[in-house]
This record gives C-alpha cells, structure tokens and sequence, in this order.
C-alpha cells in the first residue's frame, strides 16, 4: 500500500456520508453550545454541565434502544412505557417482596427484556406491523403499570442503594472536582457495549442486513425471525436501564410517568443521522442527538424562553435535522 | 421529412456503468421502429431518457425538429410522450378508469368531486378507439396482465400521445393475446402515432417493425429496414462478437449420483404434479414462458414459499424444508431473478453481502465477527470471480449489474452449496459479464455442483444446459437432453396448454 492510497482511503472515510452526518449534527451540538455560552454565562457552569448530562442519561439509553430498531427498518412507540414498567416490577420485587437490591435490578431488565421479547414475536412471527405491535404494547404496558401498582407512586425506602444507581458519583469518588453522576457513566457504558454489538458481532450485522433487505437476508438462509425477536429483546433489556435509572432519580417508580419518552428517542435518534427507512445508523449519532435534544432544553430555560416555545423549537429542530439529512442523500 | 422524434450523441453514466455511450435514434409519425439489443444493451435506459424517467448527461433531443428538455416524466407527457413499462405501474385495487385518470380526474360542480360518469365515459371513449371491450369500473388487479396491458396502453392515449414507447410489450403475453396487441398497434399506426418497440422476440418485429435500431453496450449500432433484411444480419449486429461457446458436448452419464430429486410438487395452480432430478455436476435448464411456474419451483424447493404436498429428497435422504434456513442447511442455494429485491442488501458493502449466508463460520465465541478473516474471504472471491470493485467495502448498489450478480454467486460459494439455482442469472448485465457468468456456471457444474438453471433466453438454455426441463403453466410438458434440441421444439413444449393433450418428446 503506497501512501496515496492510504491517503485516499483516509479521505474516502472522513468524507463519506455517514461521518459527514455525524459531522454535521457534532457541529450543530457544539454550535448550540457556543450559541448558549455566549448568550448566558451561566450556561457553561460545572453544575449546570453536570445537569445537563443527568438529564440526557435516560432519554440516552431508551434512545439507544430504539435504534437497533430503527437500523432494521422498524419502530418501537412502547419504549417509553416499558420503562415505566420495568421500574414499577423494581418496586414490586424489592419494595412489595422485600428481595435484595441486585435481584430488583436484574428484574428490571429481565421483565424490560420480556416485554421486547413480546414485541419481537408480534412482529416476526405474527407479522403485525411494528407500528401497530408497539402502539398496543404502549398501551398494555402503560395499563399493566398502573393496575400492579393500584396507580400510585411505590418508594424505594427499604432499598438505601437505589437512589445511588443514578444519583451518586463513582467518578466523584475517584476523581474528585469531576461529580459526574452514576447514571452519565451508565449511559456511557451502554453505549460503548451497544456500539459494540453494533458494529463488531453477528447481531450488530444481522440488524443492518435486516434494515437493508429483509427478504435477502431470509433467502441466504438466516433464520430472520429469530434475530429480530432478539434485537427486540435487546431494546427491551436496555428500556429495562434507563427504567432503573429513572426510577433511582425519582426513588420512585411512578406508573403515570413514560408516555412521550418514545418521542423524545425517536427524535434522538432521528437527529444523530439514523435513517427511519433502515440501514443506516449508528450509536454515536444517537447520543449526540440525545445530548442536542437536553442541551436544547436547558439552554433554552436558562434564556427563560417559555417552555411552551421550548417544544416548538424542538419540533423545528427535529425537522431540520432530517431535511438535512435528505438534502445530504440527495447529493 | 422532418423525423417526429430525433436523438443525436446522447450519453447517460450511472455510477459505475457508462449505459449509453454516443447513441442516436430517429422515429417518424406513423411508424413502428423496434429497438433491439442484447440484455443491458441499453435499450431501455435510451428509451427512459425520452420519457423523462432519466436524465441525459449529454446530447440532444428533437421533437418535431425543436430542440427540448425532458426533466421529468410529466414534461414527456407534456410532449406527447408515452411509455409502456416493462413492469406495468397500475394500481391493482383501483378501477380501469381511476388508473387511467390518475392524477387529472374530471372534476365535478365546484371543482371538489371528482364526476366519475364523465371518468368512465372518457374511458369508454378510448376503449372504444382501440375497439377494446372492457368495463372501465373492473378493478385493474381482476384483469389478465395481457388487459392491464391494453389499460397501461390506453392511459398513455389519453395524454394524446404521439409517442409510445412499448418496453417488451408482449413478454407475458400468449399468442392469441399478441395477435390483438399488434391489432391495436397497427390501429394506432394508422393515427399517425410513432411507436417505439423494444423486443428481443425476432418473428415479432417481422410482423410489426417497419425499421430496426440496434445496440450493444451502450453503442449505437446501426438502423436497417426491417423488410429485406435477414434475421441473421440483425443478430449478428447484436452480438457484434463471437460470444463464449461452451463445449457441453457431454452429458453427465446417467449413473451420476442423483443429488436431488423433487417428487409430486403442488402448490396452488403455480405449480403442479411436478417432478424433476438432478444429478451431480450437471446443469439442468428450466426453459419455459414467463409466469410458467420455474421461479415458482425453485422457490418452493428452497423453502421460500409454503407448499401443498410434495417430496424432496436429497442425495436420497428425504428432507423436510419449511425455510430457506433449512434448505441452506441442506446444502442448497437460490439466485433469486431479482437481485436487487431478494438477492443483495444493495445499502451494505461487499464484504456483508459475500458474507451474509455463512456468518456463523466467521464468528469467534459464536458471537463476535472475526473481521480479518471476512475480508480475506471477500477478498479472495473478488479476485476468485473477477468482481470489478474499487474495494470490499463498496458499496453493493454502486456496482454494475454483471458484478451484483457475481457477489450474488460468492454469497453461495462462500457457502459451499452443492445443489445451486440460478434465476435468469444473466439477466440485465451485459455481453461481457454474461459469458463470465457461463464460463463460471460450466466450472462449477464440473467441479460437481449439481445446478438448476432458469432461463427464458432459449439460446442460453441450450447453450448452457446438460438437459431441459420445459413448464407451462405449472407443470412439467418434456423433459429432453440438450444435444440436438432445438428452439422450436422448446417453444411448443413451453406454449403447450393445458386443453391440449400431451406428446412427449425425447
């Protein structure tokens, strides 16, 4: 390989489409945030950093979820209530039954990872459309949470470590100046693994493969609905983390809580360059379309514009986000 | 004489592929001008660009002597340009009138509901011209595709087009059903409308050609009157160049292990009582018309479609096959006809689609891709197969057609199928390519892969084939060795209906 080549290679990577939309919505987040430092000098603040990267870790996680589903050219409109639902069975297991700490969390994902499951075969096996699958699940979970908890908030009082998920620093405590919080560092994790997943093993390539062209995948002879029961599953078991943390946040679960999360994740990743057709996506995107979204948010309530006019600039946004995106496709 | 439609040094690249290279082509009212060339000579592609479905990069295009621009499809209307797709674009739920009113109904009082006695009237008005008897309120999806021809025919009439371009209009069509198409062809002609008619059927263009245009990769060839000038001339302006002959001068004995046999196949009225076997390293041609049951067969085989009884057994071991899934296990391979739709993920890169059916052998903890040694794979067949790519990790849909088809055919020899069907394996790529993809299907059948070629192209059944199987109408109508078969013996077998009764040939 002469140097050239290598050269050219390098070009081709940093010019090819999908980092130019990462570029792209990379330059929007730092913009906003020039943008707002320079409007409020309150904006670059440790605590206010430290808020805005509490606030990005749940709609981060469900928005990771969402887009394994995406990459395969599907939707999932339950995750909001799922997570609701995996923190309402964390209450029943360790403030209803009294069981230890770790088997609370493990519940949390497990019944996250079920609920997917569900969705998966409704998809894959009885061919509902995942719109309409999901739509249901939303409904029935969001039913579900609030029949098993008689519609009331359940405290995690007996549980002292709960809170701590979320809420404490484990970075803090090592390094101290930099209070971090639990649930940026969970964020940070799952995303290193889901992009993992994404990228380096069978599962990552199926679910591209699935959002490319189904039917030639399933005529090279892999078992198609299988792989996408599992990648369900797998946005199921990750709603079950951000239920766990948003539930430490609260040190509650709160069963009328979740419906709306979805949009907020399917925004996200919308924003960081995952194509709703299918395909196309990746991890990092997502989570700077998480962050664009919450720094958005909070610089826009430290300006004191009026929450109501917050969710107009969002949806804008949101549309600008994909025209851009179009307009990129175009080319 | 002013031509009616005159094209001079058009060009047209698409990535990858330069389609049309320098090519003219002049139509007069009241003619009838077949365009002829190979597959992927670029016929189709020059007769979009007239249509307004593409974009020319160079060149110019004349309509009455006028210089014109075509931007999009509704411009070529505008002009009086039809065109007849190959796939027919009709909506199957809705009426024969609403289809062809699409988009300019007649409206009604206030200009709000649209006046569907007027829209069945117009229709009635056409239909009438072409002395067609059709109710205009049938639904498109309840009609022969022969019918949804002629609807696809009279919609381009109601722009009052001068122009029609008709792509392989009667690939679908029975005789009977060819002799009222060229009926209403000849009407039209009358009428002064130009018509440009894209076939590789040659008897077809004696009939109805006045002149004959010529292609080959890309290339204008030449324009010759269709009276006075020999089939053979025309075919030899197609092929251009002596094209790779196979030397299948021998037949596989008939001791050969029988590695797959296919017992009493049903399913549906798409495929009946068939029965076929395959022997090890011999190719066998499914030859027939389109809609005659082949792809339906081998789909069936391959687990991609549910059957109502049947036997399959392979090697003599009877298997069960509910899913592709299960007939990869089995050791059998499908070449969909589409490759675009079933065959590649064209968003991927080449290495995922060279990879995509054998995964598993490339994971380490039965989980993680071993990626060295998928692109050494990728890298090797590429060079293996002779697949032009700037590298693995292009893009598959920025590859030409010829080289799709090959990573279509790495897929599976990554995967070491013994028992292979190839779908129309050279459809749509060019002359090159094709005898590429020959020379490949001879190795492999000699290597001792056991292979089950469909094909519509005749010439290619024989020149391919160890012995053709030819189906009408799901079923089988003759088995026969390709030594000594000719074209027209197939074309009886393949055309050999139901209510006539059943000669066997040897």
């Amino acid at each position: 390989m002469s140097d050239s080549t290598a050269l050219q290679r390098l070009k081709a990577s940093v010019f090819s489409p999908s980092t130019r939309q990462k570029l792209l919505a990379f330059g929007s987040l730092v913009g906003l945030m020039i943008f707002f430092s320079a409007a409020s000098p309150s904006f670059m603040q440790m605590d206010n950093m430290v808020g805005i990267l509490q606030a990005t870790a749940v709609n981060g996680v469900l928005a990771i979820g969402c887009t394994f589903v995406i990459i395969t050219g599907g939707i999932d409109l339950s995750v909001g209530t799922l997570m609701t639902f995996c923190a309402v069975m964390a209450g029943v297991f360790l403030t209803y039954w009294g069981l230890p700490f770790p088997i609370g969390v493990a519940a949390a994902i497990f019944f996250g990872a079920l609920s997917g499951f569900v969705s998966g075969v409704l998809i894959a096996k009885l061919k509902i459309p995942p719109f309409i699958a999901t739509l249901g699940m939303m409904l029935l979970l969001k039913g579900l949470s609030l029949v098993i908890s008689g519609t009331k908030p359940i405290y995690f009082n007996d549980t002292p470590q709960f809170p701590s998920i979320s809420q404490d620093s484990l970075i803090g405590y090592f390094l101290p100046g930099l209070p971090i919080p639990n649930a940026v560092l969970i964020l940070f994790l799952v995303a290193v693994a889901s992009s993992l997943i994404l990228n380096k093993t069978v599962l990552g390539s199926y679910t591209f493969a699935l959002g490319s062209n189904e039917e030639a995948v399933r005529l090279s002879g892999v078992n198609v609905d299988r792989w996408k029961i599992i990648i369900y599953s797998l946005n199921g078991a990750i709603c079950g983390v951000a239920g766990l943390l948003i539930a430490s946040r609260l040190n509650s679960a709160q069963p009328a809580l979740g419906q709306g999360y979805e949009l907020d994740a399917i925004a996200a990743v919308v924003i960081g360059g995952t194509s709703l057709s299918g395909g196309a996506g990746t991890i990092l995107g997502t989570i700077i379309g998480a962050f664009i979204m919450s720094v958005l948010t909070n610089g826009l309530r430290i300006l004191s514009v009026a929450q109501e006019w917050q969710t107009v600039v969002t949806g804008v946004i949101i549309i600008l986000a994909v025209y851009a995106d179009l307009l990129r496709k175009r080319k | 004489m002013i031509p009616l439609v005159s094209i001079q040094n058009l060009s047209k690249t698409f990535p990858g592929v330069r389609a049309l290279n320098n090519c003219r082509f002049d139509l007069a009212a009241g003619e009838v001008h077949a365009l002829m060339g190979e597959n992927g000579a670029g016929k189709s592609t020059l007769m979009k660009v007239l249509a307004g479905v593409y974009q020319k990069d160079e060149g110019e295009i004349r309509i009455d002597g006028q210089l014109v621009d075509i931007p999009s499809p509704r411009a070529a209307q505008s002009l009086g340009i039809g065109i007849i797709h190959q796939e027919l674009n009709l909506m199957n739920h809705r009426s024969v009138a609403q289809n062809i009113f699409i988009g300019r109904e007649p409206r009604g009082r206030l200009g709000m509901f649209i006046d569907s006695r007027k829209m069945d009237q117009d229709t009635r008005k056409i239909f009438d011209l072409l002395h067609l008897d059709l109710d205009p309120r049938t639904l498109v999806g309840e009609l022969t595709v022969a019918k949804q021809q002629m609807v696809e025919i009279a919609k381009a009439l109601s722009f009052e087009s001068r122009v029609l371009i008709m792509d392989e209009p009667t690939a679908a069509l029975n005789n009977v059903e060819i002799d009222d198409l060229f009926r209403i062809i000849r009407q039209l002609k009358d009428h002064g409308v130009g018509i440009v008619y894209i076939s590789h059927k040659m008897d077809e263009l004696k009939r109805i050609s006045d002149r004959v245009t010529v292609m080959r990769d890309g290339q204008y060839i030449g324009t010759v009157p269709t009276a006075g000038t020999s089939m053979d001339t025309i075919i030899s302006m197609m092929v251009g160049r002596t094209l790779f002959e196979s030397e299948t001068a021998f037949t596989p004995a008939a001791d050969h292990e029988v590695v797959l046999e296919v017992r009493k196949l049903n399913r549906g009225r798409t495929i009946k009582d068939v029965n076929f076997v395959v022997r090890k390293g011999e190719i066998l041609g499914f030859a027939g018309l389109m809609g005659a049951g082949r792809t339906e067969v081998a789909r069936a085989v391959f687990g991609a479609d549910k059957v109502d009884s049947g036997e399959i057994l392979v090697r003599g071991q009877k298997v069960s096959i509910h899913s592709p899934a299960d007939a990869v296990k089995r050791g059998i391979g499908y070449l969909s006809e589409d490759r675009k739709h079933f065959g590649l993920a064209t968003g991927m890169d080449v290495e995922s689609n060279i990879v995509l059916a054998t995964m598993r052998r490339f994971l380490a903890l039965g989980f993680f891709l071993r990626r060295p040694i998928i692109r050494d794979t990728a890298a090797s067949f590429v060079k293996r197969l002779g697949i032009k790519t700037p590298s693995i990790s292009q893009k598959v849909a920025l590859l030409s057609g010829g080289n799709q088809q090959k990573i279509v055919i790495a897929k599976w020899l990554v995967r070491d199928c013994e028992i292979l069907f190839f779908d129309e394996p050279t459809r749509g790529i060019d002359v090159g390519a094709k005898s590429e993809i020959y020379k490949l299907l001879n190795t492999l059948a000699e290597q001792g892969r056991a292979i089950v070629m469909i094909s519509s192209e005749l010439p290619e059944v024989l020149r391919l084939s160890h012995r053709i199987l030819v189906m009408c109408e799901g079923r089988v109508t003759g088995e026969m060795s390709a030594l000594g078969a000719t074209q027209e013996q197939i074309m009886q077998l393949a055309t050999q209906r139901e209510s006539m009764v059943s000669p066997t040939v040897h």
